[in-house]
């Protein structure tokens, strides 16, 4: 137990979030214990309502908990400032949303390169990374497209590299594949597959078994609990 | 983030909604050129009323004799017989700071020449009066020392009698009539126009003093000494030096009541000047609030910005972006627009105060000052403005932001 404890890469202890609507309290999540490593790839389920969207806002570091300790990289950060939260979001979590999220009036490079701003890195080695990861994607002759021009599977291609233009170790990703056709989401779980085997930890949010599947821990979520945690400890080998 | 990346992301998003950003600008290009163009009518009435003043003749005191007092009973300014010709001399001699001094008698005459004649004002006068007046004589000579100690019977004249007497002919070297006295013109002076208070400065005859006194009038007073001072900094100083030395000569000690009266032409400058800049400050803070109008604007069109991009604001915030980062981006875009529209008004405003000049028989002068306090202004307006929606902006919670629609 304290072996595991210390590998974990995220640490939950009995993390609630209680919301106050008027006179009523409503706990999105109502103690949550879970530790994920380093490697893992975790797919979290559950229905609409159940608290999975809070969840991983919290293990995102977009938000804080009401109480309980969450400790990323065995740094405590459930109570950090907006700034030092935005600074760990920046240097150890890529997202990747089910809406791309890409900004529509900068072209894919600059999009990709976005994180790398505020990392207060320069211009040219910003795009000279931004450019390796559309590279990776495959979209490399698409750098100077606007997100308009691009094709939903292409959309989310480069919101992927730009997940992943800050070298972070976690990935989350919120439903990567909810808006694109069948094609472009086995080309999107495929990415997702070689980022696990380069060895980033990956959280994925869907309610597709098939996505799911593809993850090596599922994660089932319900009413604020974790209800099911099957494959527990997958780790890919570190190449 | 580096300065230079916000302030790229800021031009980018003015240019991406061009005609938004213009009609932002245009309030703060109204305010900025209006400051100027106001500012620059404010200050030509200042410099019109300055010269007509300077024209009188610059660093001037007038030394007036005083009222008499007689058991009670006083009479007007300037009814003692107190001031002489020699009091001016001593001034002169012992005053070093006095440049020019110029005692005058006057009275009213008629002036005969063949059949013409012209009821004029003839002033007895000394050689420095040219120099204190600035008078320039266009044809022959003014009164000369000669002239003074000789009390010769010599004029000099100003256009407008000469216009009335001589009409088309040459008048220096012809005789004229004053009081039936012959009088040899020995110059015609360049003409002056009309003083600031309407009055006609060329119609006028100058005799030598020491003539008009003895030969004209039959008195051994003067009526009033002109005393140009060397520096403008010394003017107070040369008053009371001058207050002083009437004082010794006239025999007023303790603390008797002077029998002269000296006035500053400074000090009416001033007074005139005070009140110039007061106009120039009222124009310039009328069209000042149309500047604070224009940074309305700006916060107006800032809220809206901040809510059309609540989504891109989620972005960059979850990509990373602190408060810092994001108060930055804003605040630089309003305070673009700040000095954008700034640079441009400065130009309109130039434009607008020359085609003003033209247009009217207005004055206009352009000085940095106001060019630069009002630059500054707008600026600073965005900027004031900007605080507002940027924070607003910069404390989104990224969640929010990113679910808005």
């Amino acid at each position: 137990m304290k072996e595991e404890a210390r590998d974990a890469t995220i640490q939950l202890r009995d993390i609630r979030k209680i919301y106050q609507i008027g006179e009523e309290t409503l706990a999105a999540l109502d103690g949550i214990t879970l530790d994920i490593h380093k490697g893992e790839f975790a797919a979290l389920m559950g229905p609409s309502g159940s608290g999975k969207s809070t969840l991983m806002n919290i293990l995102g570091c977009l938000d804080r908990p009401t109480s309980g300790s969450y400790k990323l990289d065995g740094e405590e950060v459930s109570h950090l400032s907006d700034d030092q939260l935005a600074y760990t979001r920046n240097r150890k979590i890529g997202f990747v949303f089910q809406n791309f999220n890409l900004l529509s009036r900068i072209s894919a490079l600059e999009n990709v390169a976005l994180p790398l701003v505020y990392a207060g890195i320069g211009r040219r080695e910003r795009n000279e990374r931004a450019m390796h990861f559309l590279e990776a994607v495959g979209l490399a002759d698409r750098a100077d497209h606007q997100p308009n021009e691009l094709s939903g599977g292409q959309r989310q291609r480069v919101a992927i590299a730009r997940a992943l233009v800050n070298d972070p170790h976690i990935i989350m990703a919120d439903e990567p594949t909810g808006n694109l056709d069948t094609k472009s989401t086995k080309e999107i779980m495929q990415i997702f597959e070689a980022m696990h085997e380069e060895g980033r930890t990956i959280i994925l949010v869907t309610h597709e078994p098939e996505i799911a599947a593809c993850a090596s821990r599922q994660l089932l979520v319900r009413d604020g609990k974790i209800t099911r945690d099957e494959g527990k400890g997958v780790v890919m080998d570190v190449v | 983030m580096l300065f230079k990346e916000s302030f790229q992301i800021a031009l980018a998003s003015l240019l991406a909604n061009k005609m938004r950003s213009l009609l932002t600008m245009l309030g703060i290009i109204i305010g900025v050129g209006a400051v100027i163009a106001m500012v620059s009518i404010g200050m030509g009435v200042r410099s019109n009323v300055t010269n007509s003043i300077a024209s009188l003749g610059s660093n001037m005191l007038i030394i007036m004799p005083g009222s008499s007092n007689r058991g009670g009973v006083r009479g007007a300014a300037g009814s003692m017989q107190t001031l002489k010709y020699d009091d001016a001399k001593a001034i002169q001699e012992k005053i070093p700071d006095v440049e020019y001094v110029s005692p005058t008698v006057s009275s009213s005459y008629q002036v005969v020449y063949g059949n013409n004649n012209w009821n004029t004002s003839v002033q007895g006068v000394t050689p420095e009066l040219m120099s204190i007046r600035s008078l320039t004589v266009s044809y022959g000579a003014f009164i000369s020392e000669n002239d003074l100690q000789k009390r010769q019977r010599v004029a000099v004249i100003g256009t407008t009698v000469a216009e009335n007497l001589f009409e088309d002919k040459d008048p220096v070297g012809q005789n004229i009539r004053i009081n039936n006295q012959p009088y040899k013109v020995i110059g015609l002076l360049k003409s002056k126009g009309q003083s600031s208070m309407g009055q006609d400065q060329d119609d006028m005859v100058y005799v030598p003093l020491t003539t008009a006194q003895e030969r004209m009038l039959g008195i051994t007073y003067v009526q009033n000494i002109n005393l140009q001072v060397k520096n403008a900094d010394k003017m107070d100083q040369v008053q009371a030096q001058v207050e002083q030395l009437l004082r010794t000569r006239h025999h007023i000690t303790g603390d008797k009541e002077d029998d002269f009266n000296v006035r500053n032409l400074t000090s009416l400058m001033q007074t005139v000047q005070q009140s110039t800049t007061m106009l120039t400050l009222l124009l310039g803070s009328i069209a000042g609030i149309s500047l604070l109008v224009g940074g309305i604007g700006i916060m107006n069109i800032m809220m809206v910005s901040v809510t059309e991009r609540t989504r891109e604001i989620g972005i960059r915030k979850a990509l990373g972006a602190t408060f810092l980062n994001i108060m930055t981006q804003f605040l630089i875009e309003s305070m673009v627009i700040g000095i954008i529209g700034g640079l441009i008004g400065i130009g309109l405003g130039c434009l607008a105060s020359k085609l003003i000049a033209q247009a009217g028989s207005f004055t206009t002068v352009i000085t940095p000052a106001p060019i630069l306090v009002s630059f500054l202004f707008a600026v600073g307006i965005g900027l004031f403005f900007g605080i507002y929606p940027a924070r607003k902006a910069a404390r989104l919670d990224p969640i929010e932001a990113l679910r808005y629609e």
